[in-house]
Order: structure tokens, then sequence, then C-alpha cells
């Protein structure tokens, strides 16, 4: 499945996704052929059942589908759809094959079958067809919200992609189910850097590879800048940590088959945050100012590395807990925890201020 | 364009290697529970002969290679745990370390009927030691330019020159060396040809390099009008180069290549105990990230090896990115616990701090140097 689903997302995405289609998305457009495009390909729902409309599809399969999505800077939010109807899946809900975002901070409540509160930081939240959150408490709960029913103050990360924030005062939800045992009330966090892990993955790879192409073209001193030593050692660093941020992306998801793994969640969060700062540092200097304009495609991975790698927890974040658990158990209990990919981590200080 | 570092897949550990995971592990908190962290510290540099037969009698060196040679057998990723709950465990594996990483293995692979009949089943006895004659004084990361040399006399060859910074010669039975067999031709890596030299033979004189820390794991070996039968050149006269590289590829994949400070970040996780700072826990946090993400790397690098692909290319990244990551091990150290770095006494962590941080400039040096593995690294992406 893993191959076909490669093959394919990176055709479809390879042909749509131009960078003319990126700097109108920026301007706020939602770009509806794309969605379409990605409707009909039935990759949001790929990981639901298919008794619950989907493909059964685990996430050994799906982390090439989110790679793809930040290889290629895809400004929409497939990823979090793909979280968002794993998670419906779990709760026994039905797949939805709609653009579906996701509030891993919230702050909301449930009275009366109505939800009030706050979503912050909510991917696409303008224009999503339904927000996944969390209602915490005794009793936690899933609910998916319509953002038709919101008050919007709409904002962008660094990329221009929306992060907005969601006020409810008695909503409908478009589906609610009690959180089941074995799921996390962490389950929007962890998916979350488990997404932006893969897609940090896809976009250090693609930014790689056009510093590696450039580095083979631009001509200066009579030479290809390739042929220099500075540049070569730069581009060098720039693959091992692509190619480590690579694997502990692809880990975290494959160790997240049967449950989210925090240990390797935190690990790849941590690696692929260090790594985006790297490679994107580098790839501007092997760019030289070509890179530097707007027209130029290497923003498009540079500024969603300088984005992706804080949401849903940056490296201080990650590395804190995990440090923290590393020091509560011990030396002792360090090589075990590497080898078999299991460390319960304390729990994330309140995520809404 | 595809490039080589998707060659950095997850692999998971075949499910028949967790028994003997538990089997090691065991064996080695017993064996191992009255050894000082300092002493875990120098663990592939530490040398306990008892200790390697004790391996080899469990048949954990050499365990690769074929039954008939008195290995097991074993697929990589069982040698893999092996090697990784040593080097975890701090275990003195220094003896062996080379004839089961690399000259075991190339001994299986070059080797004549009689050379494998003589050599191996002492390797995996944990019984025969072997060293590397790669350097010499004016040949480092310039291997090509080695001087040294094999001239065919009748039968015999006969060894003049000089070989550098030879870890364990002091230790080792035999030598694998690289010797100039042929003149230099407009062909930079052809004339020179390996040789299994008996280190005890007459006209050889090993004498040791202390490094700056005072410690004694490398020498100097002079070869004086030596003379080796026949059968003492391994594989093909003349193709010396591309064994050695193939050999490199091998010295250049193993965990110890980022484990090998693994006695420090225990010791510093005990010495910050369970409350940790948030800088302190910070700090631990990406350490034990960084190196569960090597572990990653270096597993896709074993499943290569596996295949029976050349891992060269990916082999050179971890081992580039480890020697990063193991010296920034000492400084992270030193810079979030207030203690300083001690010898001939104080706590255990000041003291394995005080080792390693001394052994670091090492690492980007061993097994080749961080610059010759980026021109590597730079090959394999095309730029050169």
């Amino acid at each position: 499945m893993r191959d076909i689903f490669a093959s394919t997302l990176e055709r479809l995405l390879g042909d749509l996704v131009t960078p003319a289609l990126l700097r109108e998305c920026e301007t706020g457009t939602w770009p509806t052929a794309l969605w379409s495009a990605l409707e009909e390909s039935g990759f949001a729902v790929a990981a639901a059942p298919e008794a619950l409309g989907g493909a059964g599809a685990g996430w050994d399969d799906l982390y090439v589908v989110v790679r793809a999505a930040g290889k290629h800077a895809l400004p929409l939010p497939l990823p979090e759809a793909v979280l968002a109807n794993h998670l419906l899946a779990r709760c026994g809900l039905e797949a939805r094959n709609e653009a579906l975002s996701i509030a891993a901070r919230a702050d909301i409540a449930m009275q009366g079958g109505l939800v009030s509160g706050r979503l912050l930081d909510v991917p696409w939240g303008r224009q999503a067809a339904g927000v996944l959150a969390i209602i915490e408490g005794v009793e936690p709960a899933l609910v998916l919200l319509d953002p038709q029913q919101a008050r919007v103050t709409a904002k962008q990360n660094v990329a221009g992609e929306p992060r907005d924030d969601l006020v409810f005062d008695g909503a409908t939800p478009l589906a609610s189910a009690p959180l089941p045992a074995g799921l996390s009330p962490e389950c929007l966090w962890l998916g979350g850097a488990m997404l932006r892990s893969a897609q940090s993955a896809g976009a250090l790879e693609a930014a790689l590879a056009q510093s590696v192409q450039y580095a083979t073209e631009r001509v200066q001193f009579g030479k290809p800048i390739a042929a220099f030593q500075a540049i070569q050692h730069q581009l060098a660093v720039m693959a091992e940590q692509a190619g480590c941020a690579a694997v502990a992306a692809e880990t975290a998801f494959v160790e997240s088959m049967d449950g989210f793994s925090p240990f390797s969640i935190a690990t790849a969060k941590v690696i692929t945050a260090e790594a985006a700062g790297v490679v994107a540092g580098m790839s501007h200097a092997v760019h030289g100012a070509i890179g530097f304009t707007h027209e130029h495609a290497l923003q498009h991975l540079t500024r969603r590395l300088w984005s992706w790698r804080s949401e849903f927890g940056n490296l201080g974040h990650w590395s804190q807990r995990l440090g923290q658990a590393v020091c509560a158990g011990g030396a002792a209990a360090l090589w075990p925890a590497i080898t078999s990919g299991h460390l319960e981590l304390p729990p994330a200080e309140k995520a809404v201020a | 364009m595809d490039l080589p570092i998707r060659s950095f897949r997850h692999q998971p550990f075949p499910a028949e290697t967790l028994a003997l995971r538990a089997q090691v592990r065991s064996f080695l908190a017993e064996a191992l529970k009255d050894r000082t962290p300092l002493r875990r510290s120098d663990s592939w540099m530490g040398v306990d002969a008892a200790f390697s037969r004790e391996l080899g009698r469990r048949g954990w060196v050499g365990m690769t290679l074929p039954k008939r040679y008195g290995g097991q057998d074993a697929g990589p990723w069982a040698r893999y745990v092996v090697i990784e709950e040593l080097l975890a465990a701090g275990a003195p594996v220094a003896a062996h370390w080379f004839a089961d990483r690399q000259s075991g293995p190339l001994i299986l692979r070059y080797g004549s009927d009689a050379q494998r009949e003589r050599y191996l089943p002492g390797i995996c006895r944990g019984e025969l030691y072997f060293c590397i004659g790669m350097s010499e004084p004016n040949s480092g990361s310039d291997l090509a330019s080695i001087r040294s040399k094999a001239v065919r006399d009748g039968d015999d060859w006969v060894l003049n020159g000089q070989k550098v910074w030879t870890t364990n010669a002091h230790h080792a039975h035999v030598m694998i060396g690289l010797f100039r067999t042929g003149e230099k031709t407009d062909d930079r890596h052809g004339g020179m040809s390996q040789f299994l030299i008996d280190l005890q033979s007459p006209g050889i004189t090993v004498r040791p390099i202390t490094d700056l820390a005072g410690g004694r794991h490398f020498n100097e070996v002079y070869f004086d009008n030596v003379r080796l039968p026949a059968d003492a050149l391994i594989g093909t006269e003349g193709q010396g180069w591309d064994q050695v590289t193939a050999e490199l590829a091998f010295e250049r994949s193993g965990p110890e290549r980022f484990l090998s400070s693994i006695a420090l970040l225990h010791t510093l996780i005990d010495a910050v105990g369970r409350w940790p700072d948030t800088v302190q826990a910070r700090e631990i946090g990406r350490l034990v990230a960084r190196l569960s993400g090597l572990r990653q790397m270096s597993l896709a690098v074993t499943a290569e090896l596996a295949a029976g692909q050349n891992p060269a290319w990916a082999a050179s990244c971890v081992k580039d990115l480890g020697a990063v990551f193991e010296q920034d091990l000492p400084e992270i150290a030193q810079a979030i616990f207030d203690e300083a770095p001690a010898t001939g006494g104080g706590s255990d962590h000041a003291q394995v701090l005080a080792a390693l941080m001394q052994m670091a400039p090492s690492f980007s040096l061993r097994g080749g140097t961080r610059e010759i593995l980026r021109g590597i690294i730079a090959r394999g992406l095309g730029l050169r």
C-alpha cells in the first residue's frame, strides 16, 4: 500500500502544487480544485477502517502521505484530515472525506449537548469543514465542531498557512463520542507533533534536493559552486540532518501503529525541529540571494520548516518532557527505553494560556 | 531526483532477536556488576582476554561467520543486538573488536580456504586479535599515498615501512596491513595489496604512542625486512584499495560511532538526579533524542548490509553525525551540571567526564576524519 500511496500522491502533488498556486494560497485563497483532487484520491479517509468509510491504512503506510504533503508544501490540511479521521474511527465515528482540521489547544466544555469555549491555532480553521477537539475532564470526549458556528480570529504561521482561533458559544457538534480507553486526551497534541515531524522530513528532503541541484548548476569562479569544499560540506551536513529526520519521523509513525508512542514522537519532533533550523539556514546559504526572493520556490519550504518546528510543541517542549522522563527513570532505565521505544512522558504544562 | 537519504528507512528488529537481547543483557548485568563507570567509559578500548574468551564461548564473537569456521551463521541483526548491548553496558570488548567487526568478514570474503581455516576459528573463540594497518606517518586522510612496500622475493614477500596510529597493535596477534605492491600509476588507487601479518614475525617492532590523556591505545609499527610466506597476501594483488574500501563500510557503520560515550550520559543523568531543572531536562532530552535518531540511522545501514549492499554512503552519514553527537556530549555535560572534571579520584561523573572530554577530539579522527566523510557524502549527492 505504501508504495502506491507514495507514487500516487507524489504525482498528484507534483502536478498540482505549483509555486504560483502556493503564492496564491498565501493570500487566503482556498484551492478548490486541489482539494477536489485530494478528495477523489481518498487519502483523507485512508486511516479509517473500511467499515467506517476508509481504507484501513496504518500509520506505517500513511507516513509517506504526510511526508509527501510536506515535501510539496501542500497548502491544505490533508495531514490534519488524516489524523482527524483516524481519531473519529478510533471513537467509532464515521469517516468524513472532507477538509477536517484539528485543535490540539482547546479550552472547551459541553453543557446540554452544546459546546462553548475556544480553540487556538487551528490549521485552516476559517475554511475547514470540521474541527476535531477534545473536551477534557473526568469523562473526556471527542467533538467535531463546525467552524461556521464560530467567531474566527484569522492569523497565519510564518509560511502564511491559516492558524486561526475559534470561539464557540453554544454550538451543536457535528459529531461527538466519549474518548475510548487507551486513547490519551493528549492524542491531538501527540498526533499533531507526529504529523509535523513527517511534513518536516519531507520539506527537509525537498530543500536538500533543491540545494544540491542549485549547487551543481550555479557557476562562480568558472565552476559550479558544488566544486567548492565549503559548499560540499554544508550539503553533506544537510543530508545527515535530513536523513536522521526522515528515519526518526518514520519510526514515530511505525511505533504509533498500536497507539501514539510518546517517546518516538518526542524524539522525532526534537530531531526534526533541530534539523529544520540547520537545513533551512544552510539551504539559504547555498542558494545565495536568489533563494531569499519571494519568487524562488525555496522559501515555500524553509518558511514551513520554521513554522512546523514550533507547532504542537517546539524543541524545548518535547526535549524537556523527554529529559524529565529520562531523569525520573535514572540512568539504568535509559537503554531499555531506547531499545524498546517505550517511555511514558510527564504531562505537558497546560497548553492553553 | 532520488537522493540517497531515502536509504534511511525505519527498520524493525526481527522478533527472534528479542530473546537474544534479554540473554545478553542478563549475562552482562552479572558479568559487569562490579565494573566502575570509569572503566565502562573505556568500553571498546578496554582489553580483557578472559571476557573476550567468555563471549567466544557463548558464540557472541564472529557470530555472522559460517558454523564450519566456528561462527553461528547468524544474521547481521543478531550481531547488532549483541554489540550494541555490549557497548551500552560498557563491556571491555577491545581485544576482539576489530577481528569481529571487520577482519573476520574480510577473511571470509577475500581469503582462501586455508586462510579462513587458519584464522576464523580463533576469531570466533574470542582468542585471536587483529589490528588494522592503514595510516602511515605521511599518509593519513590521503591513504592512497602510502609508501610501505611489499616486494616479492622468490615465493616470499618482504615488507618494509611503517604504520602509525595502529590501535591495539600491542595486544593483537595479526595485522591486516595495506602495502604497496606495484608502482604508482595514473590510477592512484592501484598497486596496493592487503597482507595478513603475524605480529611475532622477525623484523616487526611495535612502539606505543601515548595519547594526550596518558592512555595507551595506539602504536607505531615498524617493518624491517619482514619476510612473509606467499599466502600472507589476502585477496587479489593490486586490489587492496577496493578491499579496504569495503572494509571501511564495516568500520564506519557500527553503533560504536555513537555509543562509545554512553557512560557519560549515564553518569550525567544520575548526577543530575530525578528532578532536573529546565535546562538540564531539555539538554538531556535532546541528547537522548539524538542518540535514538542515530541508532535508527544505524539500523537502516545494517539493513543495507543485510541485503548485501554496500552502505558506504549511509555509514559515512552515521559516523559523522555520531562523532558530532559524541563531541557535543562532554561539552553539554560540563555546561549543565556544575562539577569539574577530575582524574585519579572524585565522583564517577567527574571522572567519566574527564576521560571522555579528553577522548572527544579522536571521535572525528578515528575511522576517517570529518572532512573525508563529508567528502564521501558529497560524492554520493553527486557534487563531485
